[in-house]
């Protein structure tokens, strides 16, 4: 792709465009004058926030699988469920559409999550031209996607809320939920922190 | 550069790659794209402000509703239960988890109450001709930068999943406000449909 050279930038022209709602102010300003957004200048420093809401995202990752999600008692006795062991379980039972959702909000979109952002923000640093509309792309299907991560947080929370009938069953929710709702969110952090302006700006910068 | 750049406040940057276009009020049914990468920077719309006023009025009518009536009933073995969205936000609420029912209820129902609210002062008076009230652009701002944030559409997806995991093992019978949280949702996806951002600035910058 040859583009960039057409399209004159608001950094090329000596000015910052504001990200929250599109007007143009002067290099340096600080504050957005018609939404109050703060302005920030096309750069690789914001990068750091992207690596660190990252790396967070994934310490919390690793309990989140490890720990129990769900806390069964019924009848014929106690139970403890991961996020894998759920959808193992799900699919045993012959619910496969349910098992394939729970398997894709919870454990492949988190990781395809995790890859897509590291590949986007080293992508930043090293590329060799403008990496373009497929870099885009991949950011926008990132940032739609990572809050339906949040999906097995809510089931835990109906079904312990619901399933509460005493001695023939009643599920509590594991520590494995907390940790699983602050992986999604500070991946989602992740996300919005990476500027999607600096896949655009290729190496022509450097020239 | 030797091309002379038009005046500073008719130009608009693309938020996603920094292109500068310069803006012009479109017709109802015209929409403006980004030249380089694609995305939509101008979707003017007709009434739309009376419409997302009156489509926040809907949805926060809605949520009191999905929020007070019964939300989900199971029974089993002559047992039985009733649960509210309340307390399905509160089932984290004993021992260590419970930052995460303050988490929930903020991402059900706090936030998009609040969002409702910071659209409905925001447009109210635009879309009856008068200048903006003085906080607006904060609370449209608030508004979209929320958006990520509140779930309550997810909530719907989850307690979908959460039903059929149940199904088996008990009776379901859905409350008035489960169908309430559904028509929510459709609410919901409209007015933001029926947004355009750039026009709302615009009107709100004036």
């Amino acid at each position: 792709m040859t583009d960039a050279a057409p399209f004159l930038t608001a950094t090329d022209a000596g000015l910052t465009g504001c990200t929250s709602c599109g007007r143009v102010w002067p290099a340096g300003t600080a504050r957005c004058g018609r939404c109050g957004a703060h302005l920030h200048p096309v750069g690789t420093a914001s990068l750091q926030p992207v690596w660190a809401w990252w790396a967070a995202g994934l310490i919390f990752y690793i309990p989140a699988n490890l720990f129990p999600m769900l806390l069964t008692a019924t009848l014929t006795g106690h139970q403890q469920n991961t996020i894998l062991g759920g959808a193992v379980e799900l699919a045993q039972h012959g619910s496969w559409g349910v098992a394939g959702i729970i398997f894709l909000a919870s454990i492949l979109i988190p990781i395809s999550k995790f890859i897509a952002i590291a590949y986007l923000a080293i992508a930043v640093g090293t590329e060799r031209r403008a990496g373009g509309h497929r870099h885009l792309l991949l950011y926008e299907v990132v940032e739609f996607i990572g809050r339906w991560s949040m999906i097995d947080v809510f089931v835990v929370a109906v079904l312990s809320a619901l399933v509460q009938l005493g001695f023939v069953a009643s599920i509590h929710p594991g520590p494995a939920a907390a940790a699983f709702a602050l992986s999604v969110a500070f991946t989602m952090l992740s996300a919005q922190s990476f500027d999607p302006r600096l896949i655009w700006r290729g190496p022509t910068e450097n020239e | 550069m030797s091309v002379p750049l038009p005046p500073i406040d008719e130009l608009i940057a693309c938020p996603r790659c920094d292109t500068l276009h310069q803006c012009r009020v479109l017709a109802e049914t015209e929409r403006a794209a980004c030249a380089r990468c694609g995305t939509l920077l101008i979707t003017p719309r007709t009434r739309s402000f009376l419409h997302v006023v009156a489509l926040s009025f809907t949805a926060m009518i809605l949520m009191v509703a999905a929020v007070f009536f019964p939300f989900l009933g199971i029974s089993s073995h002559g047992l039985s239960h009733e649960s509210s969205v309340f307390e399905a936000a509160m089932a984290f609420s004993d021992g260590w988890l419970a930052p995460l029912s303050l988490a929930v209820l903020l991402a059900i129902v706090l936030l998009p109450v609040a969002r409702f609210i910071a659209l409905i002062y925001t447009l109210w008076p635009l879309a009856n001709g008068r200048p903006a009230l003085r906080h607006a652009a904060f609370a449209f701002r608030f508004a979209e930068e929320l958006q990520p944030w509140s779930m309550a559409e997810i909530f719907v997806i989850g307690t979908g999943v959460a039903l059929v995991k149940v199904a088996g093992l008990a009776e379901i019978s859905f409350g008035p406000a489960f169908w309430a949280f559904c028509a929510l949702i459709v609410v919901t996806v409209l007015k933001t449909a029926f947004m355009s951002k750039w026009t709302i600035w615009e009107a709100i910058g004036r």
